[in-house]
C-alpha cells in the first residue's frame, strides 16, 4: 500500500491535484478508522461491515438517501449508537489509535474527546448562554474559573457567535433564534476542545441564511479539528467537504475525495444518486 | 374538456351548497357546545366558591390571636384557641414531606432514568399505582399496628411516616412523568458531551423538570394537611402543645373533626374557623411554591 492506488478509470488518485491527499494513500494519517463496522436495531442490520479511513483535519460528509444508515454510522462512532434501546454495534473503530469499542474503554471517556452536533439545536433549556457553553466543563469536574471563562470566550469565537452574543452571556441559550441555538451547541461541543467533532444533519432545521452561517464555520474548523458532517443536501456535501461517502441500504458504495464522487463517480449508484434520478 | 369542466362546476356547485347547509347548522352547535361547556365550568366553580364563602362567612369571626396562639380552653366555654393544632400540622405535615417528597422523587427519577425494562420496575409502577388508591383509614391502622404500638404511644413520628406514605406515591408518579416529558435530545446533548449519567441528571435533566415535580409536591402536600383518618390512628389528638417526636401531637383536620363533634354553637365556631385557616395555609403553601418555581434563575457564573 506504500504506491497510490489506481481507479477503475485508471487515473492515479492524487496525482492530478496537487493538495488533495487520497483516501487509500497508506502513509496518510487518519484520524478515524472504521473497520467491519456493523450497525443493529434489534435483528435488523442498519449498516453492513463499513471501511472507512477518516483523514486528520478535513472534513468528511457522509451522504445518501433517508433510512441509508449515515446516522446510525455516525452515532457509532462515538457509542451513541447504543444510547438507543435495542440498538448495538459491532467490528472497529479506532480512534487516535485508541479502539473505541474495547471492553476496558468507558464511552464517556470517548465522548468527551468526540464532540456531537445534532440535527436539531438542543442547548440547555435552564441554562444561560455562557452556562449552556461552559456546561461540558463544569459538569466534567472543571472548577478554575478563569480556565472556563477564557474557554467560553474562545469557544463562542470559534463557532461565529461571540460577537452577537458577548453583551448578552447572561440571557438564556433558548432566546437565541434557531441558527445562533445551533452555533451555541457547536461552541458547547468545542468548549471539550474535541478532536473530531460530528455533525448529524446540522442545517436541517434552519433557514439558508443559518445554513451558510453554519457551512463557513465547518470550512474554518477543518482547520483545528476532524469533522464528520451527514447531510442530505448535496450541495452541502459538495461546497463543504473534502471528501465524500456514499451510502445506500446501509452499505458504502463509494468513498473517495469530493470532487471526484460529484464529477466522476466510479459507480452507477452514486452518479445516479448525485444527479439526482433517485434518492 | 367541455364536459368535464361543466361536471367540475356542477360538483362545486354541489359542493358550495352542502357546505353553506351545513355551515349554519356548525355555527348552531359551536354555540351549544360552547355554552354546555361554560355550564360545566359554573358547576364545577360553584360548589368550590360556595365552600370558600361558607367557610369564610361562618369562621372570620372566629380568628383572633387567642384563637390562633392559645390552646382550648374548657369544652363549651368559647375560651382558647386551637394553637396546638396549628402547631401539630406544620409539625407533622412537614416532616412527612420531608420524609415523602426525597423518597418520592428519587423513586421518580430511579423509574424514568435508570429503569432498564424487565419487571421490577412495572412492579415498582403497579404497587405504587396500588399505594395511591389504598384508603387512607388503612395506611392509619398500619401505622398504628407497626409504629404505634410498637412504640408504646401515639406519636409524631408515626403520623408523620403515616402521610408520607400517602405522599409517596403521588410523588413518584408524578416525578417520572414530568421527566418523562423532558425531551430525550437534553441527555442526549450531556451524553455527547461526556458528561456522567447522574449529572445529566442531576444537572440538566431535573432543573428542565422542576416547576412539573414542584407542582406534584404540593398538590401531594395539599392532599396529606387534610388527612383526617390516618392521624385518628397514629397522633391520636390533645389539646397540648407539642412535647417531643415520640408523643401525640394534634392536627387541623383532627380538631376539625373534634369541635364539630360537640354539642356547642361555641365549639362549631371554632371549627369553621378552624377549616378556614387550614384552607389559608394549604393556599399559601401552593400559592407560594408555585411563585417560587416560576421565578427562574439565570445566574450566569463568571
Amino acid at each position: 500500500m506504500e504506491e497510490p492506488i489506481e481507479t477503475e478509470d485508471g487515473i492515479i488518485e492524487g496525482a492530478s491535484e496537487t493538495k488533495k491527499p487520497t483516501i487509500q494513500g497508506a502513509t496518510e494519517k487518519y484520524k478515524v478508522r472504521m473497520e467491519n463496522v456493523n450497525g443493529w436495531y434489534g435483528a435488523k442490520r442498519a449498516i453492513k461491515d463499513i471501511h472507512l479511513d477518516v483523514k486528520e483535519k478535513s472534513v468528511t460528509a457522509f451522504i445518501g438517501p433517508s433510512g441509508c444508515g449515515k446516522t446510525t454510522l455516525l452515532r457509532c462512532l462515538n457509542r451513541m449508537h447504543e444510547m438507543t434501546p435495542g440498538a448495538h454495534a459491532d467490528g472497529r473503530v479506532v480512534v487516535d489509535g485508541i479502539d473505541i469499542y474495547d471492553k476496558s474503554i468507558d464511552p464517556v471517556i470517548i465522548r468527551r474527546r468526540i464532540g456531537m452536533v445534532f440535527q436539531k439545536p438542543n442547548p440547555f433549556p435552564t441554562m444561560s448562554i455562557f452556562d449552556n457553553v461552559a456546561a461540558g466543563l463544569r459538569l466534567n469536574g472543571m472548577k478554575n474559573k478563569t480556565i472556563i471563562r477564557e474557554i467560553v470566550e474562545e469557544s463562542l469565537k470559534n463557532a461565529a457567535l461571540w460577537d452577537e452574543v458577548k453583551n448578552e452571556l447572561e440571557k438564556p441559550g433558548m432566546s437565541l433564534s434557531g441558527g445562533q441555538q445551533q452555533r451555541l451547541c457547536i461552541a458547547r461541543a468545542l468548549a471539550m476542545q474535541p478532536e473530531v467533532l460530528l455533525m448529524d444533519e446540522p442545517t436541517s432545521s434552519l433557514d439558508p441564511i443559518g445554513s451558510s452561517k453554519i457551512e463557513e464555520l465547518v470550512r474554518t474548523l477543518r482547520d483545528s479539528v476532524t469533522i464528520i458532517i451527514v447531510t442530505h443536501n448535496m450541495q452541502q456535501a459538495a461546497r463543504v467537504s473534502d471528501f465524500t461517502a456514499f451510502m445506500y441500504l446501509g452499505d458504502l458504495i463509494e468513498y473517495g475525495p469530493t470532487n471526484q464522487i460529484f464529477m466522476n463517480p466510479a459507480k452507477e449508484l452514486t452518479e445516479r444518486y448525485i444527479s439526482g434520478k433517485f434518492g | 374538456m367541455t364536459d368535464n369542466s361543466n361536471s367540475s362546476k356542477n360538483y362545486a356547485k354541489i359542493l358550495h351548497e352542502i357546505v353553506n347547509k351545513k355551515y349554519k347548522k356548525r355555527l348552531l352547535v359551536n354555540k351549544l357546545v360552547t355554552m354546555f361547556t361554560i355550564v360545566c365550568v359554573l358547576a364545577a366553580i360553584i360548589p368550590l366558591g360556595s365552600i370558600l364563602l361558607e367557610v369564610v362567612k361562618n369562621g372570620a369571626s372566629a380568628i383572633s390571636f387567642e384563637f390562633l396562639t392559645q390552646p382550648q380552653g374548657s369544652i363549651g366555654s368559647g375560651r382558647g384557641g386551637i394553637g396546638p393544632a396549628i402547631q401539630g400540622t406544620v409539625i407533622v405535615v412537614g416532616l412527612a414531606s420531608l420524609i415523602g417528597a426525597p423518597v418520592g422523587v428519587l423513586a421518580g427519577i430511579y423509574l424514568s432514568e435508570f429503569a432498564k425494562g424487565g419487571i421490577f420496575p412495572d412492579l415498582v409502577r403497579f404497587f405504587n399505582d396500588v399505594l395511591t388508591g389504598l384508603p387512607s383509614i388503612v395506611i392509619g391502622i398500619v401505622g398504628y399496628v407497626i409504629i404505634v404500638l410498637s412504640i408504646g404511644s401515639f406519636s409524631v413520628l408515626a403520623g408523620s411516616i403515616a402521610l408520607s406514605i400517602i405522599m409517596i406515591p403521588i410523588v413518584v408518579r408524578v416525578t417520572e412523568e414530568t421527566l418523562k416529558i423532558v425531551p430525550y435530545s437534553l441527555r442526549e446533548a450531556g451524553h455527547s458531551l461526556g458528561i456522567s449519567k447522574a449529572k445529566i441528571t442531576l444537572s440538566i435533566v431535573l432543573p428542565s423538570a422542576k416547576n412539573g415535580i414542584l407542582t406534584g409536591i404540593v398538590i401531594a402536600i395539599s392532599r396529606i394537611a387534610g388527612e383526617t383518618a390516618p392521624l385518628i390512628m397514629t397522633i391520636l389528638g390533645t389539646s397540648l402543645f407539642f412535647t417531643g417526636i415520640t408523643g401525640p401531637v394534634d392536627a387541623l383536620p383532627l380538631r376539625i373533626w373534634r369541635l364539630a363533634s360537640q354539642p356547642y354553637e361555641s365549639a362549631h365556631a371554632f371549627g369553621w374557623g378552624s377549616a378556614l385557616i387550614l384552607i389559608f395555609m394549604i393556599l399559601t403553601l401552593s400559592v407560594g411554591l408555585r411563585f417560587l418555581a416560576r421565578t427562574k434563575s439565570f445566574k450566569a457564573d463568571y
